[in-house]
């Protein structure tokens, strides 16, 4: 294949994978060319994490003004305060502005040439790329595939007009009077909650027989107590049908559990069922690439079935999430630049923004049992914790800690409580370290701080809580197994 | 009734322990004497072990894979009657029974004890490295090895594996002393006794990793291609090289101020160039996927360079144009562009022979890697004074080694031999440089 220039390394995409390979590969000194065909950042920077977070934020802040108003637990006054979302999205259009601005700069130190447009792989050395100066062919010693992900469309409810992505609920300038939202996984749950704080009525269409399929019922129970207090209606195994746009809104036609028909009416209806690596539009027909179910198929290098070729990110598996990208982006910059890497982590973590937010590191009980693990749990309430009270926290949260019953290895952490996002650095550090329920209960956490938890939660994993009433001996030994 | 064991016999010569292949019966199955029980194999041979006597299965020691030690129960029966000492299960024995080795938890690490057939190729080093041992009984493959990010970074960067590091940290982890434990058992027990005594040097555990980039790179690939494609054939033959060497002196005693310093290359690619007319085979380059060989006219000579950076070959494009003075300047020319790395593509390319020489390096003998797609190169060793016998008289002269080597799948070794008698011709009498074979267009050294 002739072509118009060389580099030693050439990445697709600029989210979190392919934007963190770049930097890394050009501080490692080597040539490196990234192509981007819409903003730097990607998903998660332009149109994911970073935007739902900042509008999640606001959310909050304005919920927690107006339960003041209306009845103030913390014997706060106020009027009856009033949101102009345009104003939110502005705010919100500027973090993004900024972050993405600042990877480009990051670029720009590390000596990347950024070229705008879209990537075509014409063969497993050579680019096509095409941009509005041209179309030029650059040819690459490696290369890596960062394409990311994109929402899973339902072809009876094709994104348009009141239909909307997760892209476009986060662009709306008015917040919907009433908004229905299919799906109830993490992103709807997050966008959903959002818009009911700032004042929708939301209405959550959910095929499984729970929200947040993914996570354990304990984990979600207190979510779904707080979205009735909300004020949101859910819609358990219900099936949505078809969708009849009005210049009103929308009515989604839904099949709820008892068989019956029901037409939802919403300003606009949010698809959120999932999202799907991006494995079209680049180019992957003129490529021989191994492929894992949906996703391309990579080694614990990351490295594809084609010499030569890696790919990072969502496009390579679950969990798809940014900082496992980042993570493997870092990975392969260094194997290319000669170290020997490989991306195989104890934990990846995750966390939902949801209200009361959850944490999840590791194993849970019965996935460890399930892999063959004689496992521990300890489990803490966070209503026996004086931070979250003093936050005024949720007081259905908690702690849990699963750790390997012969040497209290710790297995994982899961955690449902308020502001407990941040916790998840404490969990993911202590399963990275191998760390034991010793390594837990033998290190000081501030008081007061919701982190105390952890270690009342291993502590009861070892049967001697301090913050808790022993339960009397007999039953002891049961709780353990 | 009573309990036997039925253990595990000494199943071959030295041998302590045997590895269960399968078993043949089952618990609570009744089975009679000389019926066989399992199959376990040693790593010299896979042995059938048989029941003494009649009895009931009672229990099974180990799962197929597991290490069994000789004389350690490896089925206990229900009998009848009472069993004498010998048999009688271990616990119950006074005299301790070899135990059977740790629970180890690595599946991989089993079967290469299991089936240790010694291998030729085996890092003595990693030989000696102690056997892993895991003091925390769980699953194989349950938990991957537990270490710090650092560690793990570490172990990585020294190439080591960490499952075959003993962690001593609780839960089996391994720090980085467990890991310095592990590199340091890499050395020979020899070099760790001479360490352990006080005022000796402690082992060197340093790796240099050097990656392979720029022109090493290229080199590295070209010496495989060459190596793996080609089967050589190397030639030596000695040349007198006296009447040279004097032929020689005398051109640089008279040669004006403006000549270069005749070396002796320019003269080696002469006589080259001259047995060439005789051999335009070896003058040639072959495409074996197509599978022809170009038998050129031009004689580009590829001359090989030393530099810095490593080996280059630089050509003297149509060396058959050249005089002696003409190819003593095109050598000198190209050695210095080599130097500074200032040869255009073209120069550093298209060569249709090589020839390689070290001057006063160049050693008694060498096997020279061709030149791919090349298919003969010539070595040239050092110029010595030896005791030669001349007419049953011992006498000194300046003597010189050739070496030469050849693709063989398109040269037979009469050629080479041939060939290499031509160039020794020349180099022996010069003034056949000089002389025009019958029938040849006239040379122009
Ligand atoms: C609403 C929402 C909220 C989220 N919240 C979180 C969260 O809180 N935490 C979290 O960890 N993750 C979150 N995610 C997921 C996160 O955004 C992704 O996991 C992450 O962005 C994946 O990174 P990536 O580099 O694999 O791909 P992406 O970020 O998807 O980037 C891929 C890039 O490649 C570009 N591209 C694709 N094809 C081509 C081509 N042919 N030529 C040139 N460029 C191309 C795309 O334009 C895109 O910019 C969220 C996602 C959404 C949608």
């Amino acid at each position: 294949m002739t072509s118009d220039a060389h580099t030693q390394v050439l990445v697709v995409g600029a989210g979190p994978g392919g934007y963190a390979a770049a930097i890394r590969c050009g501080q490692l000194g080597l040539e490196t060319t990234l192509v981007e065909k819409g903003r730097l950042g990607g998903t998660c920077l332009t149109r994911g994490c970073i935007p739902s977070k900042a509008v999640i934020h606001a959310a909050d802040e304005f919920a927690k003004i107006r339960s003041e108003a209306t009845k103030s637990v913390l014997g706060i006054g106020v009027g009856s305060p009033t949101i102009d979302f345009a104003r939110t999205r502005a705010w919100k259009d500027g973090i993004v502005d900024q972050l993405s601005g600042g990877v480009g700069g990051l670029l720009t130190a590390a000596g990347v040439t950024v070229i705008e447009g879209t990537a075509t792989m014409v063969d497993g050395k050579t680019v096509a790329i095409d941009t509005e100066a041209g179309a030029p062919r650059i040819s690459a010693d490696n290369v890596i595939l960062a394409p990311g992900s994109t929402p899973v469309e339902l072809p009876f409810l094709p994104f348009g007009g009141a239909v909307l992505s997760s892209t476009d609920a986060l662009n709306l300038d008015t917040v919907p009077d009433h908004l229905v939202v299919v799906g109830a996984g993490y992103i709807g749950l997050e966008l959903g909650t959002a818009f009911a704080k700032l004042g929708s009525h939301v209405t959550f269409v959910e095929m499984g027989d729970r929200i947040l399929p993914a996570y354990d019922a304990d984990l979600t129970k207190p979510v779904v107590a707080e979205l009735a207090r909300l004020g949101a209606t859910t819609h358990l195994n219900a099936r949505a049908t078809s969708v009849q746009q009005d210049a009103g809104g929308a009515t989604l036609q839904v099949t709820l559990s008892d068989g019956s028909e029901v037409g939802l009416h919403g300003d606009h209806v949010l698809v959120t069922v999932g999202r799907k690596p991006r494995t079209e539009g680049w180019g992957r027909e003129n490529l021989v690439l191994d492929m894992d179910g949906p996703f391309i198929k990579v080694d614990e290098q990351c490295r594809t079935s084609m010499r030569g070729i890696f790919a990072v990110g969502d496009v390579t598996g679950e969990p798809m999430l940014a900082h496992r990208a980042t993570a493997q982006g870092e990975v392969v910059a260094e194997i290319l630049a000669g170290h020997r890497r490989e991306f195989v982590p104890a934990a990846i973590p995750a966390v939902v923004f949801t209200d009361p937010e959850i944490v999840v590191v590791g194993r849970s009980e019965s996935e460890a049992t399930a892999a063959g693990f004689d496992a521990i749990v300890g489990r803490f309430p966070l209503a026996a914790n004086g931070r979250n009270l003093s936050l005024d926290g949720s007081r259905s949260g908690f702690v849990r800690v699963v750790a390997e019953r012969s040497t209290g290895l710790v297995l994982g952490v899961q955690i449902v409580g308020t502001s407990v996002a941040e916790l998840q650095g404490v969990a993911v550090t202590a399963l990275e370290m191998a760390a034991t329920l010793d390594d837990l209960t033998g290190t000081i956490q501030a008081h007061p701080s919701l982190g105390e938890a952890i270690t009342e939660a291993a502590l009861m994993a070892q049967g001697r809580p301090l913050h808790l009433p022993l339960p009397p001996l007999s039953s002891r030994q049961a709780s353990a197994s | 009734m009573a309990t036997y064991g039925v253990k595990l016999p000494d199943v071959g010569e030295g041998v302590a322990e045997a590895e269960v292949v399968e078993w043949l019966v089952a618990v609570g199955e009744e089975i009679s004497r000389d019926q066989a029980l399992a199959e376990v194999m040693t790593d010299k041979a896979t042995v059938q072990i048989e029941a003494p006597v009649d009895g009931t299965v009672l229990s099974l020691n180990g799962a197929p894979g597991d290490l069994i030690a000789v004389g350690a129960d490896l089925v206990l029966l229900d009998v009848e009657g009472s069993v004498d000492a010998a048999h009688q299960p271990e616990e119950q024995n006074s005299v301790p029974a070899p135990s059977p080795p740790p629970p180890k938890t690595d599946n991989d690490l089993q079967r290469g004890q299991a089936l240790k057939v010694p291998d030729p190729f085996e890092d003595p080093f990693e030989a000696d490295l102690p056997e892993p041992q895991r003091r925390v009984d769980r699953p194989a493959g349950l938990v991957k090895p537990l270490a710090s990010p650092a560690v793990r970074k570490r172990a990585l960067d020294a190439g080591v594996e960490l499952r075959f590091v003993n962690g001593s940290g609780p839960a089996g982890r391994i720090s980085h002393a467990d890991l310095d434990a592990y590199l340091r058992a890499g050395t020979t027990p020899q070099v760790l006794a001479a360490t352990a005594a006080p005022g000796m040097r402690e082992p060197n555990l340093r790796i240099d990793e050097v990656p392979l980039v720029g022109l090493r790179r290229r080199i590295a690939a070209q010496m495989s291609t060459a190596k793996s494609r080609i089967p050589h054939i190397t030639y030596v033959e000695e040349v007198d090289v006296s009447a040279l060497e004097d032929l020689r002196k005398s051109l640089n005693e008279s040669a004006g101020v403006a000549q270069p310093k005749l070396t002796v290359l320019p003269l080696i690619v002469a006589a080259v160039r001259s047995a060439l007319g005789a051999h335009p085979e070896m003058n040639a380059r072959f495409d074996d996927e197509a599978e022809v060989v170009r038998q050129h006219g031009a004689f580009h000579c590829g001359v090989a360079a030393d530099t810095p950076k490593g080996l280059v070959v630089p050509v003297i494009r149509h060396a058959e144009t050249l005089d002696l003075w003409g190819l003593a300047t095109e050598i000198a020319r190209l050695a210095q562009g080599a130097r500074d790395g200032s040869l255009s593509s073209p120069e550093l390319s298209g060569s249709t022979f090589t020839i390689s020489s070290l001057g006063a390096l160049g050693g008694v003998v060498s096997t020279p890697v061709i030149n791919h797609p090349e298919v003969a190169i010539l070595a040239v060793n050092k110029i010595a004074e030896r005791p030669v016998v001349i007419d049953g008289t011992v006498v000194v002269r300046k003597m010189m080694n050739l070496s030469g080597s050849f693709d063989h799948r398109v040269v037979d070794g009469m050629d080479v031999a041939k060939f290499m008698q031509q160039i020794k011709r020349r180099l022996e009498q010069p003034a056949l440089l000089f002389i025009d074979p019958p029938g040849q267009k006239p040379s122009v050294v």
